[in-house]
């Protein structure tokens, strides 16, 4: 026989054995992995896609002064601030904000404007830059996520966001939302209701809370479909990126400033 | 005549060696009680926060980084350049480069939010980041200059001295760089985001490290009454001169490039005329405790031939680098981000605010174990293996000296 020969026979009995060790493997962890499929209502063989991109808009003309809807929601959908018993060890300034109303006076002209800032979503986000675990990721759809798994608690991410979108976790926590982890020791921010989105609810907490108010300053939907509201609105109107200069291509975009 | 450097390790036995180590692992102990407590309750017992997010434990681990870089220096210059009387004094380069770094590195991980996730660390890297590039670096560093310290220390690798000492001396510049562009990659903040960072933290290593070095062998060869020449530590000492000068000029070039573009007069403003504490350490700290007041010291005639005095200097150069550490990471942290320009911003999570930044005792406490554990592992270090020359008399270190057949010899010697 070939060395030729030899080899392929050989290649084929080694192919034979991990296959059969795979399916042997499959056969044990396979009824958790089927429980597991069945209990979410979004299939898993159904992928993000790239074909949509989610983004905001947020017209700060229609964002009322001293309303507190957005940020309210946010904190009872995915379980901080407000939503949560916990972070009571933590200072105000360690506290945990994914959303937070700023408002802003013009140096010279003295107007003034209201809205809220939260996680950008950025196309070429600094923090997924920086990170060294790769925690900090972008899904395909344009969301920005920590993966609590892998985050080290380095905070480099923190140093590099230009937006002060991200939380640090200063103690243990228990009190939390169940689609929506956290943990002592790990980064956090804005998921723009990552788990909502998945569901096919086609909105997030802040614009739904700010819809419901009847001032409709947010806007959430597909950046990438020309016929959807936002892709239109944007289309029609002048709209600005927060630190455009540092050409990140942000998923969150302001009208009115 | 060939001159032929003998070294042995120190027989450690005293009890001012014992004295000294149990005072370092008083300490250490101390820092991993902080530690601790600051791990098991979580970063709420510290000062840091969510504006302020790296304390005072990353002024401690970043400056122990970047002076164990610069500890190498003096075997570089003798492997590398081929400087003879640096020879005797490299084999403890090497050892007090790497204990430094090992003191950064421990004090770097325990302040994660999750130290236990290590091995993650390890083995999920993001090649984008410059941390990332950094773990990998450093893990490097202990290699190569392990092996740099093996081909001294074995008769029989001798030969090969000279190329593991240049890998050690072009990784040492690489590793420099990366940490300096930790800060200079951030784009986003305005006290950072400089191409000068990495050379600037390349020569604030020369410095730091050399300072280190100094103190590490007058307390050697005091601690152990081996006879250490003035050639040495005059030598020494002026290189620490040059150095000290160059952090001095890049900090200038740093703020004169920065004070002529506009949009970075408020940070200017914020670190040179009215950041509190941070402006207080900068002027004091940085300029005048660790460049001026030394710089003085080791040209000034008299002052310089003081051994006391040089030390002095190199202490002010360490305290003086710690200030400049202090200023460039927490001050960089403290003055608020400019995310609207043109506008005044509040919010409920501290936009537009000048953020107070208190450094708790856990952090300190841990910083300065870091600081102890280089210590006690050079101590350690010196003991077991022969890293020490038995003796760094002038005629040692550099065979164009007589040997002190009289003390007035030596003497004519260190005036010329």
């Amino acid at each position: 026989m070939s060395d030729k020969q030899e080899q392929q026979i050989d290649q084929s009995r080694r192919g034979f054995i991990s296959k059969s060790t795979a399916a042997a493997a499959i056969s044990v962890i396979a009824p958790g992995i089927t429980l597991h499929q069945v209990a979410q209502a979004k299939p898993v063989d159904e992928a993000v896609t790239s074909k949509v991109r989610w983004g905001m808009l947020i017209d700060t003309n229609k964002c009322a002064d001293g309303c507190t809807a957005c940020t309210t929601a946010c904190q009872t959908e995915n379980g901080w601030g407000s939503g949560s018993t916990d972070e009571q060890n933590s200072s105000p300034e360690q506290q945990a904000q994914w959303i937070r109303k700023v408002t802003l006076k013009n140096k010279s002209t003295g107007s003034t404007h209201s809205l809220p800032m939260m996680c950008q979503h950025c196309e070429e986000p600094p923090c997924v830059d920086v990170c060294p675990t790769g925690a900090s990721f972008k899904r395909v759809d344009g969301i920005v996520l920590v993966d609590k798994h892998i985050c080290i608690g380095c905070r480099y991410c923190m140093m590099a966001c230009p937006y002060k979108a991200r939380s640090f976790i200063h103690e243990a926590l228990s009190d939390q939302a169940p689609h929506s982890p956290r943990g002592k020791g790990t980064v956090e921010s804005c998921t723009m209701c990552v788990h909502k989105v998945d569901r096919g609810d086609g909105t997030t907490a802040c614009a739904e809370a700010c819809a419901k108010e009847g001032h409709r300053a947010i806007i959430f939907g597909d950046l990438k479909d020309p016929d959807s509201e936002i892709s239109k609105t944007l289309k029609s109107n002048s709209t600005t990126q927060i630190r455009a200069d540092l050409n990140l291509n942000t998923g969150v975009r302001y009208r009115g400033i | 005549m060939k001159n032929i450097v003998h070294y042995n390790s120190i027989p450690g036995k005293s009890i001012g060696y014992w004295g000294l180590l149990g005072f370092l692992g008083f300490i250490v102990l101390l820092g991993l009680g902080a530690t601790w407590h600051m791990e098991h309750s979580g970063h709420y017992v510290t000062g840091m926060t969510n504006q302020v997010v790296w304390g005072l434990p990353h002024v401690f681990a970043v400056f122990l980084i970047v002076a164990a870089s610069g500890a190498l220096n003096v075997a570089s210059i003798s492997s590398v350049f081929s400087k003879k009387m640096y020879k005797p004094l490299a084999r403890m380069s090497g050892l007090v480069a790497l204990c430094l770094l090992a003191g950064g590195l421990v004090v770097l991980l325990l302040d994660l939010g999750r130290p236990d996730r290590l091995i993650v660390a390890m083995t999920y890297y993001n090649f984008k980041s410059i941390f990332a590039w950094n773990i990998i670096l450093y893990t490097g560093f202990f290699a190569i200059v392990a092996v740099y310290l093996w081909m001294m220390m074995e008769r029989k690798m001798n030969k090969f001295t000279r190329p593991a000492g240049i890998a050690a001396f072009i990784w040492r510049l690489i590793l420099t760089t990366g940490t300096g562009s930790i800060f200079g990659f951030l784009v986003a903040r305005e006290a950072y985001d400089a191409a000068i960072m990495a050379p600037m933290f390349i020569i604030m290593s020369f410095s730091f490290g050399l300072a280190i070095f100094i103190l590490v062998i007058m307390a050697t060869y005091n601690g152990t009454e081996r006879p250490l020449g003035d050639k040495t530590i005059r030598t020494l000492k002026n290189l620490l001169g040059v150095f000290v000068s160059s952090v001095l000029y890049f900090t200038l070039a740093y703020h004169l490039t920065n004070l002529y573009a506009t949009q970075h007069h408020g940070i200017e403003r914020f670190i040179l005329l009215d950041g509190g504490i941070y402006t207080q350490l900068f002027w004091w700290g940085q300029i005048l405790i660790g460049g001026i007041l030394p710089l003085i010291i080791v040209y000034h005639p008299s002052l310089s031939k003081s051994r006391q005095m040089i030390a002095a200097a190199c202490t002010m150069v360490i305290v003086g680098g710690l200030a400049q550490m202090y200023v460039i990471i927490i001050g960089g942290q403290a003055f608020p981000m400019s995310l609207f320009p043109g506008y005044e911003v509040t919010s409920s999570f501290y936009d537009g605010v000048v953020m107070d930044y208190a450094p708790s005792i856990w952090e300190f406490g841990l910083g300065v174990a870091g600081m102890a554990m280089s210590m006690i592992m050079v101590m350690i270090a010196i003991k077991v293996l022969p890293f020490a020359a038995t003796s760094l008399e002038d005629h040692v270190v550099d065979p164009s000296h007589a040997k002190p057949a009289d003390s007035g010899a030596v003497e004519a010697e260190a005036t010329a």
